[in-house]
This record gives structure tokens, C-alpha cells and sequence, in this order.
């Protein structure tokens, strides 16, 4: 069976953003920037599918600019066997994604797509769920646990009220949640080797898609700032501040 | 204008979540319609038959549409979603497993967490775990978008809408529902309390988060977590807050053992007052905290129970 999975080139976790002074635009220059988490989580449980003998060939994915292709020789490191990059410098909208994403599925003929459940820039949680519909097959999202039964796949799913199990037939779309895995670490030597692992590049004319969206981004402001940081001595004084100053007592 | 709202289940019952949803709906303004999907849900048809506001109630009562399974589901919005400009459910898990697919289907794109309302075609949505407000506008005819519940106040329940039934029933033959472990609890559900205590690393085990018990009995709160307590495996996974969690606002925000990452804080700080208790007095929860005690949780809690 072969597994696919999209990875997306975001700011990396750790860094706090900042608007820019025109309100157009998060400021990204020179900013750090790293695979999605969700994403890694996605490679980690598409390499220990390998590693299981349930997958046969891990393809990753991208789509975005030049530079996305670190992510991709990133996957490569971690254990997939090859890549696709689906160049573009344009804002590409969750819906354009899982268009290219249901290209890619269809001249690939995955037994399973895995995503992460939401990429921490735009926070959409949409592309798998949009993948899913547009191919016509079944979604585990939200997975902490992927059981591969033969022509079936039992996804367990952090839903609100706790945990859910869908069982899905193959091939199908399943999208990560933080408890799926956790991630290795890409080592030296796979670096390296990861540099020669095949890396195709495409543009989204090649598979007839345009990225362009109906949504457009009219301004980016931060958020109202708290004003924090009023320390209390003890638990008296606490209580007597919620009590008598913020009165929520 | 019309709007069709997704109503939100919780175990066949009609859902806190959607009357929040509703008010985003009156927000946008025109014809409301709610659409209750699932097995046996005639009494969640009644309650959301009275949420202020509504005009029609549409109920699609299937076993099909048991458990509201993502692919039915999208596929009886698809039927549905003709007859409206604006499709809306609440950004629940079930919200965000749905509509994806009816915005796809649909060739449309969805917005997500959607926490104001500009005018019929332009919202405002968090990005960046919430570090970043962004302005938005759909040129799309159908509008999608999943709402964030925290920045609507419910309507109220005083209405009589009409209730019809739905006659579509799709076909389902790729997924089926295999088992649901809910937690079960008798305080307050989290997204809706008013009050909120919740645990981090280092509460140090899940034995200990007996220590906000009392605290939360006394103050009627919900009990929340971060992600590290989670994983730690102290608490399930439906009790974590923040950027990929919960999103929670209530009236009070006590964060016990919690550091304050960037992901923490974007699902509770749009909470009224917020208490941090951390024996690290750097600990960045400090920063957006309107009171910090710095101390050792293990003897502050007991403190705190017994003279709340
Ligand atoms: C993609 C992604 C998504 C994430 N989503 C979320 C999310 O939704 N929610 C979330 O919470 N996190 C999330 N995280 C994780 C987040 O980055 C932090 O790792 C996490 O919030 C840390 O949890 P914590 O504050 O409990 O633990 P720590 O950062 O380890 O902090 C523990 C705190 O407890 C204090 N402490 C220890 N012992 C005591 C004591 N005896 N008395 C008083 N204080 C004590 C320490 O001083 C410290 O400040 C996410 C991370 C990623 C990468
Ligand atoms: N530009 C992209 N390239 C590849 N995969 C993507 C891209 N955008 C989103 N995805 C995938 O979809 C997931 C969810 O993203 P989103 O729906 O945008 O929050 C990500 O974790 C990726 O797996």
C-alpha cells in the first residue's frame, strides 16, 4: 500500500508573530520557519506504517514556494521515499490545496492520505475534510490512533466529549492529532542520503488548477492586548481581589 | 438572506454550542433555519425549535445520520445548502469534520472560527493560535464558516419555530461508527462554564488533579488541562485548552502549573479575569494574568479550597 502525505512550510511553532506596520499581513521576513506539527506527526505515522510493513512507498507532498522543499528533504530525512513539490508563490487557500491534493491522489493511487489535522498559520482545519469530499472517499480526522485491517482502517478520533472509532474502508483520508505519535528526530545520516531521494517538481498548471480564491485577506490587526503581570502575596489577598476588585467571586 | 445553521448533538441532545451559533446567524441577519441531524432527535428538534430567532427547524432523523458521520453528513448538506447563502456551524469537532466537505463539494471555501461579523460577506477570524486578527471577505455565493462559540453570547430560548421534516436520506457505505468512550461528568461542560480551573505539568501526576476537585466544586467550574498534562496522560484528551484544544472565555481563568505557551494562551485569553498560581515567578502565564501567586501549588490549593 502507498501512503501520501501533505506537508505544509509554516512559522515554526515557537516563534511569536508580528503584524505588519500596514495591517496587509503577518511579517514573515526572516522569520524561522519549520514543517507543521500535525504535519511531522503525519510523516511519523506514514514511516512506522512502513516500518510495520503495512505501507509499501511514502510520497510527501507539498505545495508552496521555492523554499518548501526543506520541508520536503525534511520528510525525505524522517523516512519517506520520495517527494512532490507543487511549486507556487501565491496564498494558496485550503480548497486550492486539496484540488492539487486530489490531482496528486488520483495519478497516485494512495491506500492512504494522511494530513495533519490543521496547518498553526492560517488554523483551518479544513484541507483533509476537503481532500475527503472531493475524492469521494471516507475521513478519519483528528486520529490518535491508526489501525490498518486489511481493506479496512479503524481511526480512533479526539472528538469534544472524548474519544471516538470510525471504521473507514480503503483507501481514505486521515487526518493527525497530537497524541497519533511522537515524532522522531531526522538524523545525520538520513539528512544527507535524504538529499539524493527523488523530488518532483510540478506547478499547479501542470495538474490544471488555479489557486486563486473568492476570499480575500482585507486586513491583519494583533489582537487587544492584556494587561497582565499584577502579582498577589498570598491566597487571602487573591480571594480578596476576586471578591472585591473583580468581583467573578 | 438565509442561513442554515448546523445544530450541534451531545449524546442525541441538542447542544449549548448552537444557540451561539444562532446569534452569528442574527449577527449576519435574514431567514434562520436549523438543521438537527441524527437518530432519535425529536427532542433536540424542539429545543432548537425555540431558540430566539429561528424560523424553521429542519430534522433529518435517520439512522444514517447516527453519530453525524462526516460523509453522510456532508452529502445531506449538499441537498440542503441551495436554498441558502450562508451555511454555519459551530467550530466543534463535529462542525469541523463536516463542513469542510460541503464547502468542497460546493466549490466554495470555508472560513473557520469565525469570531465577529462585519457585514454578510466580510468576518473576522483568529490566525496564528490567535496572535493575529484577521479581516476577511467571501466573494463566494455560499458562504461556509464554522463559528467560534466563545464570541457570541447564545440567544435566548424563547421562540416557536416551525418544525418540518427532511426527507433526504443518503447513502453510506465507507464509514461506519465502531465505539465512543465520552467522558463522563457532572460539572460544568468547559466551553460553555463560567468558571474554569485548569491543571499543567506541573500538577506532576493525574492523581493529583484531585487537588482542583474542591476548588471546582466550590466555584461550580469546569476542570481544563494544557496539552503537556495531557500527553503526560494525567487528564483526557477532551479536557485540554488552547490553540489546538478547547477554546475557552469564561468568567474566571485559574491556570495551576501551567507555564503560558503561545498555544495555551490562545484558548483562554479571552477569558474575563484570569489567575495563574506558578512557583516560577518568570512563567510568561504571568504576563496576561490579572492576579499571578507565585508558590508552590501543592500548598496554595489546599489553602485555596479551604477558605473559598
Ligand atoms: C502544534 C502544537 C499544538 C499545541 N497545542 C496546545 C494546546 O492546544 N494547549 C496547550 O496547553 N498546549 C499546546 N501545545 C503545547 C505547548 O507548546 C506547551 O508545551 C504546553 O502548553 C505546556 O504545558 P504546561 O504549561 O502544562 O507545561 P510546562 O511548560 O512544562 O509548565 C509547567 C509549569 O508548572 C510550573 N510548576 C511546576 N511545579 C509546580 C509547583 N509545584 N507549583 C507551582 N507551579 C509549578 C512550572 O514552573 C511551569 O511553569 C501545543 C504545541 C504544539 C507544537
Ligand atoms: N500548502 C500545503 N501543502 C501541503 N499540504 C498542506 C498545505 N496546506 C495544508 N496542507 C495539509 O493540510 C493540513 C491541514 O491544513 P489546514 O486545513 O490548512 O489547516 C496540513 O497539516 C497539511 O497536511
Amino acid at each position: 500500500m502507498k501512503v501520501l502525505v501533505a506537508v505544509k512550510r509554516v512559522i515554526d511553532y515557537n516563534v511569536k508573530i508580528r503584524v505588519k506596520a500596514d495591517n496587509s499581513d503577518v511579517d514573515l521576513t526572516n522569520v524561522k520557519m519549520a514543517m507543521n506539527p500535525f504535519c511531522e506527526i503525519a510523516v511519523e505515522e506514514a514511516v512506522r506504517l512502513k516500518e510495520k510493513g503495512v505501507a509499501t512507498e511514502v510520497v510527501a507532498v507539498t505545495v508552496g514556494p521555492k523554499a518548501a522543499q526543506e520541508q520536503l528533504r525534511t520528510a525525505l530525512a524522517l523516512g519517506a521515499d520520495r517527494a512532490i513539490h507543487i511549486e507556487t508563490d501565491e496564498r494558496v487557500e485550503s480548497l486550492a490545496v486539496a484540488k492539487l491534493l486530489a490531482k496528486v491522489v488520483d495519478e497516485e493511487q494512495p491506500g492512504l492520505v494522511i494530513l495533519g489535522k490543521q496547518a498553526i498559520d492560517t488554523d483551518n482545519n479544513q484541507t483533509g475534510q476537503m481532500l475527503a469530499a472531493l475524492t469521494n472517499l471516507p475521513q478519519g480526522t483528528f486520529a490518535s490512533e491508526v489501525a490498518v485491517d486489511g481493506d479496512k482502517v479503524n481511526v480512533t478520533r479526539e472528538i469534544d466529549g472524548g474519544l471516538q472509532t470510525v471504521a473507514l474502508s480503503l483507501p481514505a483520508i486521515v487526518t493527525t492529532d497530537l497524541r497519533l505519535n511522537e515524532p522522531r528526530y531526522a538524523k545525520l545520516p538520513d539528512i544527507m542520503k535524504a538529499k539524493k531521494k527523488p523530488l518532483d517538481a510540478k506547478t499547479p498548471a501542470d495538474y490544471g488548477v488555479e489557486v486563486a480564491s473568492k476570499v480575500s485577506l482585507l486586513k491583519v490587526e494583533s489582537p487587544a492586548e492584556r494587561k497582565g503581570g499584577v502579582k498577589v502575596a498570598s491566597v487571602d489577598e487573591l480571594i480578596d481581589k476576586l471578591k472585591n476588585e473583580a468581583k467573578v467571586l | 438572506m438565509s442561513i442554515l445553521v448546523l445544530a450541534d448533538l451531545h449524546e442525541g441532545q441538542l447542544a449549548g454550542a448552537t444557540a451561539h451559533v444562532v446569534a452569528a446567524a442574527k449577527a449576519i441577519g435574514g431567514d434562520i433555519d436549523v438543521l438537527v441531524a441524527g437518530e432519535g432527535v425529536q427532542a433536540a428538534a424542539d429545543a432548537a425549535a425555540k431558540l430566539d430567532g429561528v424560523s424553521k427547524v429542519r430534522v433529518a432523523d435517520n439512522a444514517v445520520y447516527a453519530h453525524q458521520l462526516a460523509e453522510p453528513m456532508g452529502a445531506l448538506l449538499v441537498e440542503l445548502a441551495g436554498d441558502y447563502s450562508h451555511v454555519l456551524a459551530s467550530a466543534s469537532t463535529t462542525g469541523k469534520n463536516v463542513l469542510p466537505r460541503l464547502a468542497a463539494l460546493k466549490d466554495v471555501s470555508q472560513l473557520s472560527d469565525v469570531i465577529g461579523v462585519e457585514s454578510a460577506d466580510t468576518f473576522l477570524r483568529p490566525i496564528y493560535a490567535g496572535n493575529a486578527i484577521a479581516t476577511v471577505k467571501s466573494d463566494d455565493a455560499l458562504k461556509v464558516m464554522t463559528v467560534r462559540t466563545t464570541a457570541f453570547d447564545a440567544v435566548e430560548s424563547t421562540g416557536s419555530a416551525s418544525v418540518e421534516a427532511v426527507e433526504v436520506v443518503v447513502e453510506n457505505g465507507q464509514s461506519s461508527f465502531v465505539k465512543q468512550e465520552l467522558a463522563q461528568s457532572d460539572r460544568p461542560e468547559l466551553g460553555g462554564a463560567k468558571v474554569v480551573v485548569s491543571g499543567g505539568r506541573g500538577m506532576g501526576n493525574g492523581e493529583n488533579f484531585k487537588l482542583l476537585d474542591g476548588i471546582a466544586d466550590k466555584l461550580g467550574a469546569a476542570i481544563g488541562a494544557s496539552r503537556a498534562a495531557v500527553d503526560a496522560g494525567f487528564v483526557p484528551n477532551d479536557m485540554q485548552v488552547g490553540q489546538t484544544g478547547k477554546i475557552v472565555a469564561p468568567e474566571l481563568y485559574i491556570a495551576v502549573g501551567i507555564s503560558g505557551a503561545i498555544q495555551h494562551l490562545a484558548g483562554m485569553k479571552d477569558s474575563k479575569v484570569i489567575v495563574a498560581i506558578n512557583k516560577d515567578e518568570e512563567a510568561p502565564i504571568f504576563q496576561v494574568a490579572d492576579y499571578g501567586l507565585v508558590g508552590d501549588l501543592f500548598e496554595i490549593l489546599p489553602e485555596l479550597e479551604s477558605k473559598l
